[in-house]
């Protein structure tokens, strides 16, 4: 193998072009429903994930979106993805000099800059914000970060997630 | 009892919240989250793609230590931002244990804010899922 200081890096200019290009957006719906089922299912013990009136108490509008739950989004059979429940690819996109194969996620952070409750209609955006490489125990690997935007329908930023990929 | 501003400490510990996950559980987080990727609920399936067996999904990881971010501060205070890595895997009916600690206790730009360490461990006693959290106090 080639000394790594004599390789060209694994990122194109193709890849390049792509940080900070925003996509098309898609809608996460918040009801009280998913917000009971996703609470549940963390095995949350707090009212105000299942009880109006607590919510309420506790100064919310209406129940709570759980830590980590930013909303659903609409699934539409023919746009979606079937297992994920977001929106299908539209492709691969461009690809690294050198073939990757093997994806992990890395890692997510939320950071929230309003309330977000049952009855709201979030406008998701999403951008790649950087990516990098480096060399480590896997090999050559590509950190890619990207970043949603979550807007809420009286078009307020609520929160930004940012999410980690991995590939090697 | 929800924490208070004013008896929050530099080094003080929070949790632990204990949590093991049945099949059960992952199955219903699969339809609270509407992740229904089959390495979380059907064994032949993560077999097939070389795991040893059914794995906790990270995000469920990352929604834990939400959990006892939130149960910390209670209505007290919200969490403004909370975040962790995945660093390795968990496994149904295992403990995860979830953890924190408060690194910095501080007031900017007219908010009192507490920074936080939290992590999961496994039955190792293994960091699987180290992360932070910022919580603003009322």
């Amino acid at each position: 193998m080639a000394d790594t200081a004599a390789q060209e890096s694994l990122i194109t200019d193709e890849m390049r072009a792509e940080i900070g290009k925003r996509s098309q957006p898609w809608t996460c719906e918040v009801d009280k429903l998913q917000v009971r089922m996703f609470a549940r299912s963390v095995g949350h013990t707090d009212p105000i994930y299942y009880d109006l009136a607590a919510a309420k108490a506790a100064g919310y509008r209406s129940l709570p979106c759980p830590p980590g739950y930013l909303g659903t989004p609409v699934y539409n059979p023919a746009t979606s993805d079937a297992t994920f429940g977001g929106r299908r690819g539209s492709g691969p996109g461009p690809q690294p000099r050198r073939p990757l194969t093997r994806i992990l996620n890395g890692g997510t952070e939320i950071e929230y800059f309003g309330d977000i409750c049952a009855g709201d209609v979030l406008t998701a955006v999403s951008y790649t914000a950087d990516i990098v490489e480096r060399k480590g125990g896997l090999g050559e690997m590509l950190i890619t970060t990207s970043k949603t935007e979550y807007t809420n329908q009286d078009g307020k930023l609520v929160a930004v997630s940012t999410g980690t990929g991995i590939r090697y | 009892m929800a924490a208070n501003w004013n008896d929050v400490k530099e080094g003080q510990e929070i949790g632990p919240l204990v949590k093991n996950c049945s099949t059960q559980q992952l199955v219903q987080w699969a339809a609270g989250s509407g992740d229904f990727y089959q390495i979380h609920y059907d064994k032949d399936f993560a077999i097939g793609t070389g795991l040893k067996g059914l794995i906790v999904h990270g995000a469920l990881k990352n929604a834990f230590l939400g959990q006892l971010v939130h149960d910390w501060v209670g209505n007290n205070g919200r969490i403004k931002k909370y975040g962790c890595s995945y660093r390795g895997m968990d496994f149904p009916n295992e403990d995860v244990v979830c953890k924190g600690v408060v690194r910095k206790k501080y007031e900017q730009g007219g908010e009192k804010l507490v920074d936080l360490e939290v992590w999961t461990e496994n039955p190792q006693g293994q960091q699987t899922t180290p992360g932070s959290a910022t919580v603003v106090f009322k």
